[in-house]
């Protein structure tokens, strides 16, 4: 439970932490640390720099973004939790915050971390999916073509612990466009119960007009290899969203997804569980429509 | 003046543990520390062909590293302490540093000692050792196969032992039966997982010669002897100190190899070494718990009378016989078959087996919470074949309170108790006719309810010191206590037990406080030091209460025969004369007195002692119980169970417990919930994992799920009191009950709700994975349908 040795940069400013990561191999990111200190106590990880970003003020917080909203890399979970704009806007945030982990990590998980991290099984980036969300990555200007763009969440997430953050770049914010008209929003989990992980966890974001879906975006985290959109359930837009309707594009919704078992839930059940939440998910979401 | 006793005071030891000003043994500090840590085997079974420490001698830092070779030696192998009659148990020896095999993952094969953590740590990469990898069996049953692989040289067919007791006539029962069940249960691998896991803080002087040993322990003099005569070291020159325990449910009573190696390196280098497990390696390393594989059945009439109950039990001892290893499947495990009923024919047959994974000893119920499981999934079983009522058949089939004390078939004798209040009682608060009622109305709507009933008992305050020689035990079972006056009236208690968590330093402060009429602020109960303490046996099997305790009383009315032969002579009155009231000795019908502040700086001062009589106001008691004490109670567990997902939600829990006369019913209840709360976890998430190859996959606190607050449903308790005729407190023990009810509790709700799908059985854990899985199951044998 003792790392190895590095060397520690607790940078002051966005300016000061891009000069470090620019730094070269070895150089590891952090700011809760909840996913990186236990890989590092294991020795999994041995990062000969770690360059702290959890100090900078212009990281951290929740703005008003024209009917959306900005949140930056640090914020915590927390503070995603008590965001009374995020709540209005984007109530599945809190929804999902409020069922990660404990009370601890939400104290000091970071949702720039989480979704930096891309754990196949965490809660952040299925709920990005849904809401269509962009991330802003910031470079020491020179090291790489842009010294600032921004990616979608479908480009952002590239697979299990993969994303777009190039070396050098710095994950700095996330811009969340408004939500659809008639928003309706949920989160879903089936949580392992010793690592707070998502077995299975569906997040739902969908628009209606007049009683039709005219938006809906369904992603999952915790089943197949990685964080997924459930393309099916484009099936419902110009649908009231009957119930079997709903139900079809749940049972269709792994079809030739590979989804691997573990200690916790085989297969088989793994599947039936994502299938039935998914379904739960989307008439949940329907429910709370305005 | 009402008496404290009875009075639910906050705990007076968690100002200290809740701010962090309390001592664990990782905060002790002393001058030249140096910090070991060991090389562990990543094999289960493998034999070591080659070990070479020369780059980690050579390492920043390092101050030695030892191996096997080095110290076996001079340390005896870690001791086993219980060895029961009658069962050819054989304990190959556990070597403190493997030297030519390991056993199990984790083994230790070479330690580290370092002049600091992170030095001794990384040191451990550097020493090369190679392995020629064994086959590994960690299933206790197919480890007793022929064709097993072979552990222990001396050890044929890793047959650790054949233990059985028998009562009655069973075979003869079983035959003649009108109904008979049987059922195979797996009792899972259990992870005690104390918050504060093991260490060791060895400083030996070699000038004295003295060895100081702080470490986590239940049991400092328990451990004295055993590391004494482990590093060949008189006993007297030996001392434990058990600083602040953070919790330890069983697994800090056994003897280990670390603390001893430990202990042995301060004694070559003349340094004091610390060690402190981290949890990768307390979860390898530190005893487990249960681990049986059980061919269980019952039998009786159509009518529900219980004539019988039979076990051919597999029990797991993990590597190595861990120090009450053996004794925790047999003597605390079957001869408990009886429950709190009239079993008149029993047997219990139990095949202990080495296997490659790690030594299992006592965890929070100890043998108990497998027996009440089986006997409580069994009655259950047999209701349901019988077409009757659970909770009548449990009725049926008490033992009538009239019959105490009451001898079972397996040949122990029950000291008090009334069981029908406690099942009444929780059957009123739980509104078991109504719950029914509800239950059926949701199965029409497709949900799935269900009820669980448990009426256990239990056999704890262990005990008397004869018994436990008698079934092997390696020690006594008495407890004594040193109860010392100050001559301002304030009071010392020097307890042989080992409190950690329990919170005796508030009851037995209670106690004393009633005893005397002083304000419980004067009196400090003192404990964990063998320098200072009596000899003691430790705190577990819910004994500290009523044995330790009771040491206590007794030692107090000593205190108080003696201050009343005091004050009748200060008062120049007869002792008969005299009557104790409002915390003072008064000549009756007068209004002369002494109050006991008064006695203490008199007896102190001795100024004015009566003839014969000694200075000073102390006594010490030494006492062994006649008897275990048996606590029981009612629990009764609603569930929800979803049968798209498995998931089992737990509507309520109500607990009714009868441990006699509570000091402080909020400790009572705070043993409750946490007892409740582990057998919860034990029900529907907690296992230990290996793979085929012994590899623990569970070996994180990302696999292995410990309850936690947010998962655990309110407990709604309640209590009757019987009082024991067995001690002077009338205590019953109720550390322990609370495992022992709540695991059958909640199973037997969850295979309540799945009656209509026909699911009998349903092994613990209960995850979604194994409840769907069984649904699915039974929905497939019924031809895709409810029955």
């Amino acid at each position: 439970m003792i790392p190895t040795e590095f060397d520690y940069v607790r940078a002051t400013s966005l300016r000061e932490a891009l000069d470090a990561v620019s730094g070269g191999d070895g150089v590891k990111v952090i700011a809760g640390g909840h996913s990186l200190l236990p890989m590092m106590k294991f020795r999994l990880v041995q990062p000969t720099k770690l360059v702290d970003i959890g100090g900078i003020a212009e990281l951290r917080g929740i703005s008003e973004h024209r009917k959306g909203a900005r949140i930056g890399a640090t914020t915590t979970y927390r503070e995603v939790l008590h965001s009374q704009l995020l709540r209005e806007r984007f109530p599945i945030l809190a929804e999902a915050a409020n069922v990660v982990g404990d009370a601890q990590v939400r104290n000091r998980g970071t949702i720039g971390g989480a979704v930096a991290h891309a754990d196949p099984a965490s809660d952040m980036p299925a709920v990005m999916l849904a809401l269509g969300a962009e991330f802003v990555l910031r470079s020491k200007r020179g090291i790489l073509p842009a010294a600032k763009r921004s990616v979608t969440a479908a480009e952002f997430f590239q697979g299990a612990f993969t994303t777009a953050i190039q070396e050098g770049e710095l994950l700095t914010e996330i811009v969340l466009q408004g939500p659809p008209k008639g928003a309706g929003m949920a989160y879903l989990k089936h949580t392992a119960p010793a690592s707070g992980y998502a077995l299975a966890a569906v997040a739902v974001v969908l628009g209606r007009t007049r009683k039709t879906i005219s938006h809906i975006q369904v992603a999952t985290t915790g089943v197949g290899e990685s964080h997924r959109f459930v393309h099916a359930a484009q099936e419902l837009i110009g649908t009231k969203g009957e119930p079997e309707l709903v139900a079809r594009v749940a049972a269709h919704a792994f079809e030739g997804v590979e989804i691997q078992g573990d200690l916790h839930s085989p297969a088989d059940h793994r599947r039936a569980l994502a299938t039935v939440i998914v379904r739960r998910a989307i008439e949940r979401a329907l429910e709370r429509a305005r | 003046m009402t008496s404290i006793m009875g009075s639910g005071i906050r705990r007076r030891e968690d100002p200290r543990l809740i701010t962090g000003a309390a001592t664990y043994t990782d905060d002790v500090k002393l001058p030249g520390m140096t910090y070991a840590a060991f090389l562990r085997s990543p094999y289960a079974h493998a034999t070591i062909t080659k070990v070479d420490t020369s780059a980690a001698k050579a390492a920043p830092g390092v101050v030695a590293v030892y191996t096997g070779a080095d110290i076996n030696p001079h340390v005896l192998p870690v001791l086993c302490a219980w060895n029961p009659p009658n069962c050819d148990l054989k304990v190959p020896p556990h070597p403190v540093l493997a030297q030519h095999k390991v056993r199990y993952v984790g083994d230790a094969v070479a330690v580290v000692i370092a002049e600091t953590r992170e030095a001794a740590r990384d040191a451990i990469d550097l020493i090369d050792v190679d392995y020629d990898v064994l086959p590994a069996e960690v299933d206790p049953e197919k480890a007793l196969q022929p064709g097993a692989p072979q552990f222990h040289d001396d050890v044929p067919g890793n047959k650790a032992f054949l233990w059985e007791v028998m009562g009655g006539d069973p075979d003869a029962a079983f035959a003649g039966a009108e109904v008979k069940v049987d059922l195979r249960i797996v009792q899972q691998r259990l992870l005690p997982t104390a918050i504060e896991a093991r260490a060791a803080v060895a400083s030996y002087h070699k000038g004295t010669g003295q060895l100081t040993l702080w470490c986590t322990t239940q049991n400092p003099h328990i451990h004295r002897f055993l590391y004494s005569v482990m590093l060949k070291l008189p006993e007297h020159k030996v001392r434990i100190i058990a600083p602040e325990v953070g919790g330890a449910f069983g697994s800090k009573i056994p003897a280990y190899a670390d603390e001893a190696v430990a202990a042995w390196a301060s004694m070559q280098l003349g340094r004091p070494v610390k060690w402190t497990e981290d949890r990768s390696e307390n979860y390898k390393v530190t005893i487990h718990g249960r681990d049986h594989v059980e061919y269980v059945e019952m039998c009786g009439t159509k009518d529900g009378k219980i004539t019988g109950i039979r076990g051919n039990i597999f029990a797991g001892l993990g590597a190595y016989a861990s120090t009450a290893g053996p004794g925790i499947p047999t003597i605390l495990h079957g001869l408990v078959y009886s429950g709190a009923y009239t079993i008149p024919n029993i047997r219990c047959t139990v095949h202990g087996a080495y296997t490659s994974a790690a030594p299992v000893d006592a965890y929070r119920g100890a043998g108990r919470p497998e027996a009440a499981f089986l006997v409580e999934r069994l009655v259950d079983t047999f209701a349901r074949a019988a077409g009757l009522d659970p909770v009548d058949v449990r009725r049926r089939n008490f033992i009538p309170k009239e019959a105490f004390p009451y001898t079972v078939a397996t040949g122990v004798t029950y000291d008090s108790g009334d069981y029908e209040p406690a099942l009444d009682k929780a059957l009123g608060m739980a509104d078991y006719k109504g719950f029914r009622k509800e239950q059926d109305a949701a199965r029409k709507k497709g949900r799935y309810l269900g009820i669980g009933v448990v009426t256990y008992i239990e056999i704890c305050g262990l005990g008397p010191s004869q018994v436990a020689g008698a079934v092997g035990f390696g020690g006594g079972l008495y407890d004594s206590a040193i109860v010392r006056v100050y001559p301002t009236g304030v009071v010392r208690v020097y307890i042989g037990a080992s409190p950690h968590g329990q919170g005796q330093e508030t009851t037995f402060a209670q106690v004393i406080s009633d005893e005397f009429g002083i304000p419980v602020e004067n009196v400090e109960i003192v404990h964990g030091d063998t320098e200072t303490t009596p000899q003691g046996w430790g705190t577990y099997g819910s004994r500290t209460t009523a044995v330790s305790g009771s040491a206590m009383k007794v030692a107090a009315m000593r205190v108080k025969e003696k201050a009343k032969k005091l004050a009748a002579h200060l008062l120049e009155a007869s002792e008969a004369d005299l009557e104790w009231s409002d915390g003072a000795f008064q000549v009756k019908g007068t209004d002369r007195k002494k109050t006991f502040a008064e006695l203490a700086v008199m007896a102190n001062v001795a100024w004015n002692m009566p003839a014969g009589l000694e200075p000073g106001l102390e006594a010490t008691a030494f006492f062994d119980p006649s008897n275990f004490v048996y606590p029981f109670g009612t629990h009764i567990c609603t569930v929800e169970v979803d049968p798209e997902t498995g998931v089992v939600d737990i509507l309520r829990y109500i607990a009714v417990d009868d441990c006699g006369p509570q000091i402080n019913p909020v400790i009572v209840q705070g043993q409750i919930h946490g007892g409740v709360i582990q057998g919860i976890g034990e029900a529907l998430q907690e296992i230990a994992v290996y793979d085929a190859d012994g590899q623990l996959l569970t070996g994180t606190m990302m696999d292995y799920a410990v309850p936690k607050a947010s998962q655990m449903p309110h407990i709604e308790t309640d209590h009757t009191v019987t009082p024991s005729p067995v001690n002077p407190l009338g205590i019953k023990g109720c550390g322990e009950a609370g495992t022992i009810a709540s695991a059958a509790c909640v199973v037997n709700a969850v295979i309540d709700a799945l009656q209509p799908f026909g699911v009998r059985h349903i092994d613990k854990p209960l995850t979604p994975a194994r409840v769907w899985a069984a649904i699915q199951a039974a929905k497939a044998a019924n031809g895709g349908a409810d029955r």
